[in-house]
């Protein structure tokens, strides 16, 4: 059976508000419904970065200042929640997602585009709702990972108002997750075969199948932590004969594959942006793409190596430390592609190229804490201090959010028509890569020296490096300036792009910037080869 | 007769110039489906494992009375065969016949509902008795919760079945379809259900 589109009902511009508007309308358009994304995850990403110079503040001096402790608890709580939960998932997957995998697979649009639609305007509210619940009386403090029996004794109205929020992300995300794997499987132009997508649809099948199968999960540990605190059951609470070690091992079943949902797609996204910018193919496409699935399939089987000090059992030590270190095999193949991908490249220093190249440096560095995390002794001793703080924000900040601002500076042209500032955007990474690393490099120390991670007072003989952190966290807020002065300068009067400003391969590059509604005037081109550089053009099939 | 006869012409030249893609909702579904069976299998393994490490109090009742469970898991069953001859009578036009057969299976889905309400009624425990209870309540009752959505999307699609030519035919199969397969699944998930929190 075969599904007709009306282009009476599609094309029907006069219908749809215009301009600046149809960003605030449930608009269909797949191109609409990213930035949609994108810009509703910056905000937050502005909020959460507010709350965490609250967090850097407060931890320059030993004692607890100007937050009491509870209010530091709540602040550190709001802003993971927000950072993972609205910015880093809905941006590198949903903004990113929406806006390139259409143009990638051939397609004038997602697969269900009305239910793309709901999905992301389930975010605006529930992260709404997840700011409200601070202003609450007793606002959740229990952390992201919302640990019962803490989430179960802390104040209740604010945990249930976080967890609703939660859930209700966690649909978005499904839904999300199902419209990608839809699209990538089913609707590429008739021609294109699975190993010719370029590698962000890769990375997005990967990650979408990691959401639908975890994320549920996570939806019915929260319904049951729900029900513990509503209505006095006891699943988690060890009072009522129940278990907590239950809720981590379902926690974490969903929150470390939530780790590569938030960081596989940034995998695509610099595989998209390295070949462009060195002007060589991708080294590697066909282990690039068993490697992502790789770290798919043992992402599934090693979250209780977060749980090495809940009284797990000596075999389930051992299964999870060698199934951890595996992980390092792909994830190193992939580090070692890109590499390749820029050896002998003819390489351009731009801002795109910068915070990429920012990404592998960051990136390698995460990876190593992370095999060294994944060593039981080392585990226990550094386990619940700032070293496992340090290791977390090199992948997720210093990993994925370069490579949000990345593909910024990338596929900003496209999105506008006009391009960003180079030396505001070279002042952008050079602000975020000193800050960044001033911020996170030193609590590797303070760390491995035993200071503990989510307390607000610590030992004095902590606070110059602690100082140091601050100072970084400092730069780090800094650098938001040069960025937001360059987009909206560059959106009011940038200079002209053109259709294909980095002379790219990819199909959505082979549009109109900004490009049609339905993406392209005529039929979808058939790209056989997306990282084709460095050939003549005859040899080129495009 | 000249306004019908003009709008099959516009639907004759948009047709020519429509682009058409196969069908894949179905496959929308089946994802969905997989991502509604991990929350199962979430409750499932946290059950199995509170069976296996947490102790119940003394005196905990967890033997369940088999008679009801076992006339419910028959009512799903035959609920799933009589759901397959509406989808066989709609296929061959004979709507009338499988509004009947869709009307029958949303009442096997009430019996099964009320004899589960019935149960609940009746057991030994309540909610917050001991770990054990509160495990049977929740799995028994977001499958409850499941039975209930499927029971009122059988109900739409028979209503909607009712007419000739209407929004579900022999050519537009696909709401019965969508609603035959979340109906075999909430009954296979059922089977699981009563094979460990009943007969394990």
């Amino acid at each position: 059976m075969t599904i007709s589109i009306d282009p009476q009902k599609t094309n029907n511009e006069s219908l749809q508000p215009k301009g600046w508007l149809r960003y605030f309308s449930f608009s269909l358009d797949h191109k609409v419904i990213g930035i949609q994304y994108l810009v509703c995850g910056f905000l937050f990403y502005l909020i959460g970065g507010s709350l965490a110079s609250a967090i850097r503040i407060e931890l320059a001096s030993p004692m607890s200042d100007f937050m009491p402790r509870d209010v530091y608890n709540q602040v550190l709580t709001l802003h993971g929640t927000i950072m993972i939960f609205l910015w880093i998932v809905p941006v590198v997957n949903g903004a990113f997602g929406n806006y390139l995998i259409p143009f990638y697979v051939g397609a004038r649009d997602m697969a269900f585009p009305r239910l793309n639609a709901v999905a992301f305007w389930l975010i605006p509210p529930s992260g709404l709702m997840l700011v409200a619940s601070y202003f609450v009386e007793g606002a959740a403090q229990a952390g992201w990972t919302a640990y019962p029996p803490l989430s179960i004794t802390t104040p209740q109205s604010g945990q249930i108002i976080w967890i609703l929020s939660v859930l209700l992300l966690g649909g978005s995300s499904i839904f999300g997750g199902i419209n990608f794997i839809a699209t990538i499987i089913k609707l590429r132009r008739p021609g294109l075969k699975l190993m010719q997508l370029p590698m962000y649809c890769w990375a997005m099948l990967g990650t979408s199948l990691l959401v639908v199968l975890s994320t549920p999960v996570l939806a019915g540990t929260l319904i049951l932590l729900s029900f513990d605190i509503i209505a006095n059951t006891g699943f988690f609470n060890p009072v009522l004969g129940g278990n907590v070690v239950v809720y981590q091992h379902l926690f974490w079943f969903y929150s470390h594959p939530a780790v590569y949902i938030m960081v596989l797609p940034a995998f695509g996204l610099v595989s998209e942006i390295l070949p462009v910018h060195a002007r060589k193919p991708l080294f590697g496409y066909t282990t690039m793409v068993f490697s992502i699935m790789g770290i798919v399939v043992l992402g599934l089987v090693v979250w209780a190596h977060h749980m090495f000090t809940s009284g797990t059992p000596p075999w389930m030590r051992l299964f999870f430390t060698i199934a951890t270190a595996f992980i390092a095999v792909p994830t190193g193949i992939k580090f070692f592609n890109w590499v390749a991908t820029l050896w002998g490249g003819k390489i351009s220093i731009n801002s795109a190229m910068l915070f990429s190249c920012g990404f592998i440096i960051n990136f390698v560095f995460g990876g190593i804490t992370g095999v060294a995390l994944a060593q039981v002794p080392f585990d226990i001793h550094v386990h619940d201090t700032y070293f496992v703080v340090a290791h977390f924000h090199y992948i997720v900040y210093g990993g994925t959010v370069f490579i949000i601002f990345s593909s910024i500076y990338h596929w900003f042209p496209k999105v506008t028509g006009k391009m960003l500032n180079e030396k505001l955007g070279i002042l952008h990474f050079i602000i975020t890569f000193i800050g960044f690393n001033l911020c996170f490099a030193p609590q590797h120390w303070l760390g491995l020296n035993g200071m503990p991670r989510r307390v607000a007072e610590y030992d004095p003989q902590f606070q110059f490096v602690n100082q140091i952190s601050s100072l970084g966290a400092l730069l780090m807020a800094i650098s938001t300036i040069p960025f937001l002065i360059n987009v909206f300068l560059s959106v009011r009067n940038g200079k002209d792009a053109g259709d294909n400003p980095w002379n790219a391969l990819t199909p959505e590059w082979l549009t109109s910037s900004p490009p049609p509604v339905e993406n392209w005037e005529g039929e979808a081109p058939l790209v056989e080869e997306p990282y084709g550089y460095g050939k003549e053009i005859s040899e080129r099939k495009l | 007769m000249t306004t019908l006869d003009s709008s099959k012409e516009i639907q004759k030249n948009n047709s020519e110039v429509n682009e058409t893609h196969e069908d894949f909702r179905m496959f929308g579904l089946i994802t969905f489906l997989i991502a509604d069976g991990m929350t199962f299998a979430g409750f499932f393994a946290a059950y199995l494992t509170y069976k296996a490490v947490n102790p119940l109090p003394d005196g905990a009742i967890y033997e369940l009375e088999l008679p009801i469970p076992t006339l419910n898991t028959i009512l799903l069953l035959v609920s799933s065969a009589t759901f397959h001859k509406a989808g066989k009578a709609l296929l061959k036009d004979k709507n009338s016949e499988s509004q009947k057969w869709l009307f029958f299976t949303a009442f096997l889905g009430i019996i099964f509902l009320i004899c589960q309400l019935f149960e609940y009624f009746h057991l030994p425990f309540g909610l917050t008795d001991n770990l054990f209870a509160s495990t049977f309540y929740a799995l028994t009752g977001f499958h409850g919760l499941h039975v209930t959505l499927g029971t009122l999307m059988i109900l739409i699609i028979a209503w909607q079945s009712r007419i000739k030519g209407g929004r579900l035919t022999s050519q537009n199969m696909f709401p019965l379809e969508a609603v035959e397969l979340y109906w075999h699944f909430v009954d296979g998930i059922w089977v699981i259900l009563f094979i460990i929190l009943y007969l394990l």
